[in-house]
């Protein structure tokens, strides 16, 4: 396949803002005669729906929960970065473009990103027009911190829910379309299918969740912004019904997926604590600018932190990263963090948390400032663990947090299926190997609010599309495959639950294919994740009926297409034989045990193509260039 | 609080078909809960069971599992999200009961809230609150740079409070009227103090109330009880702050 990437001629400067005048525009009076179906109601999926509506265009909105208010965007803690530049400490549009690809270890299009970084400050605006509530200091302007080890104060919150509140705001802009009748809200609705008409995407399949009734509806573009698939490995900081069902099943219709390998794992997470356990929970990376992490000097002290004096401390981040500290990547610290507790000098119950302590910056700041600055954090922590912060270092571990790989799209957000548009975490688009804190936010806004209203119209202006019914063949037969999955699902009444399942594939993910990846584990796993998925088909027990409200059969739904993309996954991740970002192989390191890039081989993103269940896929690839951010290897040290 | 490491327990859960079924408690025991599970992990392991024994499982919505996105609730020995205060169902932990002991499950009873399964309700009715006037009108674009308008940091904090609803319904269970008053006045609230929401205050508040009459929820009557069982600590200064809003709309309001 030619993957045509479509990015705008001309300095990089310039690219968007001649791209938009090039692109063709629709009459205002003849935007409501075209129809665009809006997949999920995150950042992305609401800003999107809402600003086309305003636009003018018919929007049809669906997501699976009760309320689009409910969209997992809606968990983020830290913050949203912006190239404002408000606190005066050197930022700009082409510093924040620089960090996001470098911080991306160059596995990004620095087109996508730059026009990120330039658009980044209007994502602001917008949120505080709406009445999104920023932190402000005591002048009334808004504040900005550091995040994420960044050496510009560039992010904007809203005390540790800066993505509740993101998302309370464009979900308040989607309801007042609502209100309007611009958008038709279709909340308990899964998406099932794509539907194609003339290679085109035209609608899709969904089921009523409240009924099991399978429904079809059609669009002039489908626009899909339905997140990522952290929940391959079962145990995330994910919500738990999020999942890669919508993005899987436009791939197996011809969307190409691009560099699924690429899963970011967050340093900052309470450990796991027993089998029973149903996800993990994050706690902000902003706490790792006052926090301490280490580890005690030698194996098997069971001392009570407190006990240990600081000569018998390992703070391995400060050591080993001198400049950075403590405010290494997500990456580097994740990675840091399995090596100690490989080395046998992981602590809790486990040996498979490391401390990040607080007694110091409680010392110097003072308990109430430490309150003020992460108080939210440390009850929740509490509550979940029992055990106070301002006490005792908190334990954590690193989990799987954001999946940076997704659909392929080109400039326009437009996959390879023509009318079918991806945004937010569902697309591969700016992120590389590695995202940066704060930084999903902005993209699932930026994609939303300030892309698709623009490309959209020139895709719908350039495109002669025929008026479809739902009683077209391509309906009718989708309806016909989602009913059949659905009626073998519940009739297989095997003696496994889906989630035995679902954590059997989890548990082989994060062993193969986590934190550290070798070429061995990963052909381990290509091998037994069709195991797992025949056990699946064979053994499962669906319970109760398709025409009702029932959650074991979303889940087991959802679950038969984590087996299929989870051996893409691997595939991925054992064809790249390079470290980069997230993507630890290691064959692939230097002589410190950092990640090697080998630009000369993997410069690429690799877009596969489906070629049936248990099929090798395609692989193609689409070359990235550098023409301004020039590839280094990243260096904390 | 138990200082056991695992419990027993008996859980009386309230089951129903639909929304016109009759219902009833089941009796269920749950037995060997670690103390460290959640409310919600302690319902998977009882479903688990359930599935295994080719039972059909008790639904309840859930979601982020972190207390946030508001999607989890229920009714647990009388008290919506249960005995810990400011915090959700999903970020309640075993370790708050002692073994042996009996737990009555409900949902969120009220008449705007049909129950469509089990502890499932529909809460959508707090979407159309949002839809008639829970907004400020910006359209996507053409908005003043963010510093434009500077907000004391006073008023700002007061948004930030209100802001933190996460639209759960607890507040509505747990009142004797099912009022929503405390939803629909952290809403009417955040904007009142802000200056962006100054232009649209007359309609917003008006349009807001009178939807929330229309879906059947009771009024207030000072009970207090939202506040009480709020994962979010909204206060009842936002009624105050409401009904002050709405004296002034049904004055100044040209309609």
């Amino acid at each position: 396949m030619n993957l045509n990437s479509n990015i705008p001629e001309g300095p990089i400067e310039q690219r968007w803002t001649n791209h938009k005048f090039n692109m063709k525009l629709i009459n205002p009076a003849n935007k409501k005669k075209f129809n665009v179906i809006v997949v999920g109601t995150g950042l992305a999926g609401a800003s999107a729906a809402a600003s086309l509506a305003e636009l003018g265009y018919k929007v049809k909105s669906f997501c699976m929960q009760d309320s689009p208010r409910r969209a997992h965007s809606i968990a983020a803690q830290g913050g949203i970065n912006a190239n404002k530049n408000y606190p005066n400490d050197g930022d700009s549009t082409y510093r924040l473009f620089y960090d996001t690809v470098k911080g991306g270890d160059y596995r990004s299009r620095e087109s996508n990103v730059y026009r990120l970084a330039e658009i980044s400050g209007s994502i602001i605006d917008q949120c505080v027009a709406q009445g999104v509530p920023f932190a402000r200091d005591y002048s009334g302007y808004l504040d900005n911190r550091s995040f994420g080890g960044a050496q510009v104060s560039r992010t904007f919150y809203a005390r540790g829910q800066t993505g509740q509140q993101l998302l309370l705001g464009a979900y308040s802009a989607l309801m007042k379309e609502v209100g309007k009748q611009t958008v038709e809200m279709f909340p308990r609705r899964e998406m099932l299918d794509l539907v194609l008409i003339d290679g085109k995407a035209r609608g899709i399949i969904v089921r009523n969740l409240i009924t099991g009734k399978l429904e079809s509806h059609t669009a002039d573009a489908v626009v899909l912004a339905t997140g990522g698939y952290g929940n391959v490995y079962f145990l995330s900081t994910n919500a738990m019904n999020s999942n890669v069902t919508a993005a899987w099943r436009c791939h197996k219709k011809g969307a190409l997926f691009a560099n699924p390998c690429f899963t970011q794992i967050h340093p900052t997470c309470i450990p796991v604590h027993g089998d029973y356990q149903s996800k993990l929970t994050l706690m902000s990376e902003s706490l790792r600018n006052d926090g301490r992490v280490w580890v005690p000097k030698t194996k098997g002290d069971t001392r009570k932190p407190s006990d240990i004096p600081d000569s018998e401390r390992f703070y391995y981040l400060e050591e080993k990263y001198p400049s950075f500290g403590n405010l290494v990547p997500r990456d580097v610290a994740s990675r840091n963090a399995k090596n100690v507790c490989d080395d046998g000098l992981g602590v809790g119950s486990t040996n498979l948390a490391v401390y990040l302590d607080f007694k110091d910056a409680i010392a110097k700041q003072g308990k109430s400032k430490i309150t003020e600055k992460y108080g939210n954090l440390f009850d929740m922590y509490q509550r979940i663990t029992d055990a106070s912060p301002y006490k005792e270092p908190m334990m954590i571990y690193p989990a799987i947090h954001y999946t940076m790989g997704g659909l392929w799209v080109d400039y326009n957000l437009q996959s390879s299926i023509p009318g079918l548009f991806v945004l937010g975490e569902a697309n591969f688009s700016d992120h590389g190997a590695n995202r940066l804190g704060a930084s999903a936010l902005m993209q699932g806004l930026a994609d939303g609010y300030f892309v698709i209203p623009y490309t959209i119209g020139h895709y719908l202006s350039e495109h002669k599309l025929n008026e479809v019914n739902n009683d077209h063949s391509a309906f009718e037969d989708a309806q016909r495959q989602a009913t059949n999955k659905i009626e073998r699902l519940l009739s297989i009444k095997g003696s496994k639950t889906v989630d035995d399942i679902h954590k059997e594939l989890g548990l082989l993910m994060w062993d193969k294919c986590g934190m550290a990846r070798n070429e061995a584990g990963l052909k381990e796993a290509i091998e037994k994740i069709p195991k797992i998925r025949d056990d699946f088909w064979k053994n499962v027990n669906v319970t109760g009926s398709e025409g009702d409200f029932n959650q074991t059969l979303e889940r087991a739904g959802r679950v038969a297409d984590f087996l299929e993309f989870a051996e893409l996954f691997a595939t991925d991740a054992e064809h790249r034989k390079e470290s980069c970002g997230g993507h630890f192989r290691e064959e692939s390191q230097t002589e410190d045990g950092e990640a090697k890039r080998i630009d000369e081989e993997y410069s690429y993103v690799a877009a596969w193509g489906f070629e049936g269940v248990g099929e090798k896929p395609t692989l193609n690839k689409e070359k990235l260039e550098f023409e301004h951010c020039k590839p280094t290897q990243r260096s904390y040290k | 609080m138990s200082s056991e490491k695992t419990i027993n327990l008996t859980l009386k859960v309230w089951r129903q078909k639909g929304p016109t079924d009759a219902g009833k408690f089941q009796t269920i025991h749950a037995k060997d809960i670690s103390v460290d599970c959640s409310f919600l992990e302690m319902l998977d392991i009882v479903n688990d069971e359930m599935a295994r024994g080719d039972q059909d499982p008790v639904a309840f919505d859930h979601d982020c599992r972190e207390g946030i996105c508001g999607m989890c609730g229920a009714v647990v020995n009388g008290i919506a999200h249960g005995p810990q205060s400011e915090t959700t169902l999903c970020q309640l932990h075993m370790r708050k009961f002692n073994n042996g002991d009996t737990i009555y499950v409900e949902p969120f009873r009220a008449k705007a809230f049909p129950i469509v399964k089990d502890l499932v309700v529909d809460r959508s009715a707090f979407d159309r609150i949002i839809a008639k006037g829970g907004f400020i009108s910006a359209k996507t674009g053409g908005v003043p740079d963010a510093n434009a308008i500077p907000i004391s940091k006073v008023n700002s904090d007061l948004a930030m409070d209100a802001a933190g609803c996460i639209g759960c319904g607890a507040c509505v269970a747990a009142c004797p009227n099912a009022s929503a008053m405390l939803f629909t006045s952290a809403k009417v609230s955040q904007l009142a103090v802000l200056p962006q929401g100054a232009v649209e205050r007359t309609e917003r508040v008006l349009n807001m109330v009178s939807q929330m009459d229309s879906e059947q929820f009771g009024n207030c009557s000072n009970h207090y009880e939202c506040e009480a069982v709020c994962p979010k600590a909204i206060k009842v200064e936002n009624i105050a702050r409401m009904n002050r809003e709405y004296l002034r709309a049904s004055v100044v309001s040209r309609d």
